[in-house]
């Protein structure tokens, strides 16, 4: 019997559906690719516009008011190391693609994790679909978003998308498990609905679970803007694309010290915004 | 056995109910209203676990009804079927003349936040909230407005002596302290029932009895009927109007105390009770001999020139008045004539649990 009738090639099923995709729905795709860019844009052009000192001045105000010191602090190293690397627009690019890539993750993937929770059947079904997100390499679901989307910015938050949903929607459900049952039990018993229950008891309980998660998304949807380079997103994925390619050591370096600091200033922005009053309050309080 | 009035007054009333575990369960139930199966049975022929049995008990208005039992007889179980957090495989149970089972969930959140209010043995307070958001709680679900409902929590915090505390977070204060914000939280919401499931267990014994004393006196106070969950016969003896035993998923006995300590039904509940102490549980009433019983046994002695007490003065104060007395017994006085006397054998027996009539009465 000859093997070559066992051979499983999905690709030769999946090739014409991309095919058909494009040339059928090809509006669509151009109708997104275009908002998503738009969205983008906005956001690159409102903090590159300004001159650098002005936006950093900005942010370091921001987050000495609406967090606390040390925000304030981490804000002012990590941008300034951006700007006297001669990075600052890369810098600035990178920052917006994975703060909306980021965003959409948290988007899709805190409701799905809700419900993971909830449901353990659902949970079951998602866990190796995770998986594959997780393991299957970029490159591989690359190739029909561009084909789809074309190269540049969209392909590329597409790949920290569903890089970054992972970790947040395991997180989300394992925050949920954890809200102690003692707390879901007084909710019932008060007579609370269940949307009190869950904006009032649960997303609380779960707050640090949930900040470990967003933490683990933002650090690896920036893992992935190197890839971004690659298919040409520029922003700092593009600088150590090209350091690897013309043997820069320097230029390499800078690029990834820089994606290092914005890596740090999203993550702690984040978790300031999301629970550092609340910090800031029982510490007086004690 | 109650009288019209007294049943009018009923506001919780748990009516054969049933819980059983286990995958089977709906099977068991059927087996159980169809033949009656029993517990044993029940576990070995569906593999369910039958967590509570045929449970009836009446909680009046202004009562606390303790659940006294072991780890495992099923109390938490039965008192959460009173709020509906478990449902009930079998039985009726009607709170204020309606039936939990029956409502839809609009009317059990309505019903749970204004008629039945829950005290845990975890406290379960909102770490992340302060104790007077804490004990706002229950209002702020039911949608009060914030200056009211932190009014309210503030007088309900004052009310259990906590006044100074409320802009602290619930890890700042001690077990005790705790505990009290979970009873104002509970009294916040102002219901005519309170569950506690086992509140003060995890307190150390000087701060439970202070607890218990306040609880006790808050409750009749304020007029509230309270369902309180213990595995301490003593805790339930020192807050309850009436006492249900509970083993295995059964109520095996329900009384006043002193029905239970004297009547005990059953060697379960005896060996429970033969370490209480009955001073000031056993009352005159049971340890009285008829007067003319005591007048064909004892013709010489003037029972009129005795000293005199009521039929509930309880030993202690029966002790006290015999050691002012020159003769061995006390007449017992009703509605200004004498009932029976009370000898000093007969306090005796009362002290060391022994049933009246048994050998020896005379």
């Amino acid at each position: 019997m000859n093997p070559d009738v066992l051979r499983f090639s999905p690709g030769a099923y999946l090739a014409p559906a991309v095919d058909w995709l494009n040339a059928n729905f090809h509006p669509f795709f151009a109708a997104l690719t275009k908002l998503i860019e738009t969205v983008l844009g906005g956001i690159e052009a409102a903090l590159l516009y300004p001159p650098a000192y002005a936006v950093i001045i900005a942010a370091v105000l921001l987050a000495g008011f609406l967090i606390g010191f040390r925000a304030a602090t981490v804000t002012a190293i990590a941008l300034a190391f951006c700007f006297l690397s001669g990075l600052w627009t890369a810098s600035m690019q990178t920052l917006a693609l994975v703060t909306v890539a980021v965003m959409i993750s948290v988007l899709v993937a805190f409701p799905l994790g809700i419900l993971a929770s909830r449901y353990e059947k659902f949970a079951a079904a998602s866990r190796p679909v995770l998986d594959i997100m997780q393991t299957v390499p970029p490159w591989v679901y690359l190739i029909p978003a561009v084909m789809l989307f074309s190269l540049g910015r969209v392909p590329a938050i597409i790949a920290t998308i569903v890089y970054g949903i992972p970790p947040m929607l395991r997180l989300t459900t394992l925050a949920f498990n954890q809200v102690p049952k003692d707390l879901l039990e007084l909710g019932q018993a008060s007579g609370a609905s269940p949307r009190s229950i869950l904006l009032k008891i649960e997303i609380p309980s779960a707050t640090p679970t949930l900040l470990v998660g967003l933490n683990q998304c933002i650090l690896l949807s920036l893992a992935m803007v190197v890839l971004a380079g690659l298919v040409g997103a520029g922003g700092l994925g593009a600088e150590v694309t090209r350091g690897l390619t013309r043997m820069e050591m320097g230029l390499g370096l800078r690029a990834g010290l820089a994606i290092v600091a914005i890596a740090i200033l999203l993550d702690r922005l984040s978790k300031g915004a999301l629970q550092g009053r609340r910090i800031g309050r029982s510490a007086t309080a004690a | 056995m109650n009288t019209v009035k007294e049943a009018n007054d009923v506001l919780l009333d748990c009516q054969n109910v049933w819980k059983i575990f286990g995958a089977r369960s709906s099977a068991a139930v059927k087996a159980v209203s169809e033949r009656g199966l029993s517990k044993k049975q029940v576990l070995q022929d569906f593999d369910c676990v039958v967590g509570v049995s045929d449970a009836s008990l009446q909680v009046r208005r202004g009562e606390i009804f303790c659940i006294m039992g072991l780890s495992g007889s099923g109390k938490s179980t039965l008192v959460r079927l009173l709020n509906r957090l478990i449902e009930p495989s079998l039985g009726k149970i009607v709170v204020k003349g309606r039936e939990i089972a029956k409502l839809n969930p609009a009317e059990l959140r309505d019903m749970r936040a204004r008629n039945i209010g829950m005290v845990f043995q975890s406290v379960a307070l909102l770490p992340y909230r302060t104790v007077l958001e804490n004990a706002a709680f229950g209002l702020e679900v039911r949608g009060v407005p914030k200056d009211e409902r932190n009014e309210t929590a503030r007088a309900a915090l004052a009310k259990v002596g906590l006044s100074d505390w409320i802009s602290r977070y619930p890890s700042e204060l001690s077990g005790g302290m705790q505990q009290r914000v979970g009873l104002a939280r509970a009294l916040a919401a102002d219901p005519e029932i309170i569950l506690m499931d086992e509140p003060f267990s995890a307190l150390d014994p000087l701060i439970r009895r202070q607890l218990q004393d306040e609880f006790r006196q808050l409750t009749k106070s304020l007029g509230k009927s309270a369902v309180f969950i213990t595995h301490d016969l003593e805790e339930a003896i020192r807050i309850g109007d009436r006492i249900a035993i509970m083993k295995d998923g059964i109520i095996v006995q329900v009384g006043t105390a002193e029905e239970i300590v004297t009547k005990p039904a059953g060697d379960y509940v005896a060996e429970f009770v033969a370490g209480i102490s009955r001073i000031h549980l056993v009352k005159a009433h049971s340890v009285m001999r008829p007067v003319g019983d005591f007048k064909t046994s004892q013709p010489h002695c003037d029972v009129d020139a005795l000293l005199k007490a009521s039929p509930e003065a309880d030993i202690g104060e029966l002790i006290d008045i015999t050691m002012r007395s020159e003769r061995d017994a006390v007449a017992v006085v009703e509605n200004g004539s004498i009932v029976g006397v009370v000898t000093t054998r007969g306090l005796l027996r009362g002290v060391a649990g022994m049933p009246a009539g048994a050998p020896g009465a005379a």
